[in-house]
């Protein structure tokens, strides 16, 4: 059942959602910070943070890692918004999931983050969350879509 | 001022769609009450006692005369027939239906105006001297760079959803009108051994429940930095902000528990990754903004024959001489001075400005002061660039309009904040107590007599009315159901920033006439010569007025 927007699309999930509680894990699911810390072998390996967990403890790993989810405990959390882009300005180049309680208007702020697949709680209708993926065109900031401000852009710009 | 291009009306008028969007589907229930609140609010709309209030935007106080005009019209076709100036030197409506308020973001984005970020917990409007690019004790106009923040701070995709509200004021002169002290980031130009001007960053200032000094983060920074420095602290700030209890959240709590040192740490750390990345300002983008603040074209006067023209009005005309000695100040160009439009007139809410009045003013900027108006965060409006030789006839209009109280800077000037007529937060009523003080001095001899007085009125600890550092600052209170007002004394937003001290237990609405008249007595009794009110309490401290103050019966 499609429960997923990745790269702009609705999609199917094929990870199996975190389980604080399991104590063998099946190779495609999510494992929560402190599973994923003890096992050996990082490579292709799917890791959830939850709001506190700051990314730093992945950095030595990044590239074997295949999928990092941040799980917004409720949608007025703007932690994840920094721990994503501080993923992606570190060289994290796999999924980044943004997960849990966060809404459809969020989504521009989100990707505009680094943030590529959307897996969220409260929205039952995801083909028309993708609208909100179309809000905005320009952006004064630089962010991860968009390496470079609009000051540096506008100067290419004939007045 | 500052014009936008394409980009910039491009932004906001995508802005104005997504509001339109996001209220469609909440008033269709697809949007949650609780979802709804930080979008509304990240648009300048709360929902309060009477009517929603929608605070508009003035980008650290500058408007031009169609702006002024555009927003008289709203106040008429949506509202009541006035607005609001805020301590944020924004604008406020308090009347408007939520179903009106995209087409009211439309309206405004027509002039270049808009409501972004102007509440929620997120960066808001950027504040700053009101007689920026005028004043003679200005280093560097501030201007620039609060137009530099403006744009980086708009739709932030990274801290849109903060612990808490964070706010950012530049000061660019000796004296400090802009509270940098009490800000989340104050900035403060300076000069480096070199003369080269710099920031220096204060961090942790702030107002509300647990008022606070801002702390130095940093001497003095390279002005290229600025961004990559503000978005290093707003990114430690983001990560390790308490999110546990709202009263706790703000960057000060941060600050003081971490310790300055410590937090000075993590900021650099921070700031190590994106140093010298693209959001590094550029000198070109330095050169454009300044672009749009750069002096009108001011008239060669014949500056001693205009004087002693003014001269002579003022003596056929005490009201007037007294206005120019109040209300007007030395601007930097000669032949000119800085005009401030008193809102504070006894028997109106202060910082309120009716439609006619707006557009009156509108008139009057385009007249005599080259179309652009300011607004303070003391809650009135300025004419910044007024020929002296026209004060006169300006003056005549203001007059006539109830715009001319000569009582800036005075008792009666006082800052109010809406309080518990409108304002769904606060714990008691404001106005009121406003109201009862200018009617109890209306002497203006002793009110001139008392000299510079900052009085200021908070109806709740979120301290709009910035009590904490009013000369004299009310705070209203509830007591049991009932409404309350405790009174702190020696408060300054200067560049010698203190926090006003509580003078003791909290008096009755209907006594505060006579609270103020003691305390007020108790300066003139002790005052030296030439002391201010501030000066006194800082040389005798608080004892004196409280023995005083209770051993009246209340």
């Amino acid at each position: 059942m499609p429960s997923l927007i990745k790269h702009g699309r609705v999609v199917d999930n094929s990870w199996i959602a975190a389980n604080p509680d399991s104590a063998a894990p099946a190779p495609n699911q999510i494992l929560t910070l402190a599973q994923w810390q003890q096992q050996t072998d990082k490579m292709d390996s799917a890791v959830q943070l939850d709001a506190g967990e700051e990314p730093d403890v992945l950095v030595e790993h990044l590239q074997q890692i295949k999928l990092i989810v941040i799980n917004f405990p409720v949608f007025t959390d703007g932690r994840g918004f920094s721990y994503a882009r501080q993923l992606r300005e570190d060289g994290y180049a796999g999924e980044l999931r943004a997960g849990g309680h966060f809404i459809r208007d969020q989504l521009t702020y989100l990707s505009r983050c680094g943030f590529d697949a959307f897996q969220m709680a409260d929205e039952l209708d995801l083909e028309a969350a993708l609208q909100s993926f179309e809000d905005f065109t320009e952006f004064y900031q630089a962010a991860v879509d968009q390496p470079l401000p609009l000051f540096r852009r506008r100067q290419d710009t004939p007045a | 001022m500052y014009v936008y291009d394409q980009y910039d009306q491009k932004i906001v008028d995508e802005r104005v769609a997504q509001f339109r969007d996001q209220t469609a589907r909440f008033l269709a229930g697809k949007i949650t009450e609780a979802q709804f609140l930080p979008l509304r609010l990240q648009n300048g709309l709360y929902l309060q006692r009477q009517a929603p209030m929608l605070r508009i935007a003035v980008p650290y106080g500058l408007m031009n005369s169609s702006q002024l005009r555009t927003l008289a019209a709203i106040t008429r076709n949506y509202d009541k027939g006035y607005a609001h100036i805020s301590t944020r030197q924004n604008v406020q409506l308090n009347w408007p239906m939520l179903e009106d308020v995209p087409d009211i973001l439309a309206e405004l984005a027509t002039v270049q105006m808009h409501a972004i970020q102007t509440s929620g917990n997120c960066i808001r409007n950027t504040t700053t001297d009101q007689f920026a690019g005028v004043a003679c004790d200005e280093l560097e106009d501030p201007r620039p760079y609060c137009e530099i923040i403006r744009q980086w701070s708009t739709l932030h995709p990274e801290f849109a959803f903060l612990p808490r509200k964070f706010k950012i004021a530049v000061c660019g002169s000796t004296q400090d009108r802009a509270a940098i002290h009490h800000h989340d980031i104050g900035l403060d130009l300076v000069a480096n051994a070199e003369g080269e001007i710099g920031l220096k960053v204060l961090a942790g200032g702030g107002l509300g429940r647990t008022p606070a000094i801002g702390a130095v983060v940093c001497e003095w920074l390279d002005k290229r930095h600025m961004l990559t420095y503000l978005e290093a602290i707003l990114r430690v700030y983001n990560k390790h902000g308490r999110r546990d209890n709202k009263y706790k959240a703000r960057i000060k709590i941060l600050v003081k528990a971490m310790g300055i040192d410590a937090f000075r740490a993590a900021v650099e750390q921070e700031w190590a990754a994106c140093k010298d990345g693209p959001t590094t300002v550029t000198d070109e983008e330095f050169d454009r903004a300044s672009s749009f603040f750069g002096a009108p074209d001011y008239l060669p006067v014949d500056e001693a024959a205009a004087n002693t023209a003014l001269q002579m009005h003022c003596e056929r005309e005490p009201i007037f001489g007294n206005w120019v000695k109040r209300n007007t100040q030395a601007h930097r160009v000669s032949g000119y001075r800085i005009v401030t439009v008193s809102l504070k007139a006894t028997g109106y809410a202060p910082g309120d400005v009716t439609a006619e009045q707006l557009e009156l003013l509108a008139k009057l900027s385009d007249l005599y002061s080259f179309g652009e108006i300011r607004s303070t965060h003391q809650q009135n409006l300025v004419l910044a660039d007024v020929q002296t030789a026209q004060l006169y006839p300006l003056w005549q209009r203001l007059q006539a309009a109830g715009l001319a109280t000569s009582n800036i800077g005075y008792l009666t000037d006082m800052i109010c904040c809406p309080g518990g007529d409108y304002c769904s937060l606060a714990n008691a009523k404001s106005l009121p107590v406003a109201a009862a003080i200018q009617s109890r001095f209306d002497n203006m001899d002793y009110v001139y007599d008392l000299g510079p007085l900052e009085l200021n009125i908070s109806g709740c600890m979120n301290a709009c009315g910035h009590h904490h550092i009013g000369h004299i600052g009310i705070l209203g209170v509830d007591k049991k159901g009932q409404e309350y007002y405790q009174v702190c004394l020696g408060g300054s937003q200067a560049k010698d920033a203190s926090i006003g001290k509580i003078l003791g237990p909290s008096f009755k609405q209907e006594d505060m006439p006579d609270v103020i008249d003691n305390i007020l007595s108790t300066y003139v009794t002790l005052r030296l010569e030439e002391e201010t009110f501030l000066d006194t309490y800082r040389r005798v401290g608080i004892e004196p007025f409280k023995e005083h103050v209770y051993a009246q019966p209340h």
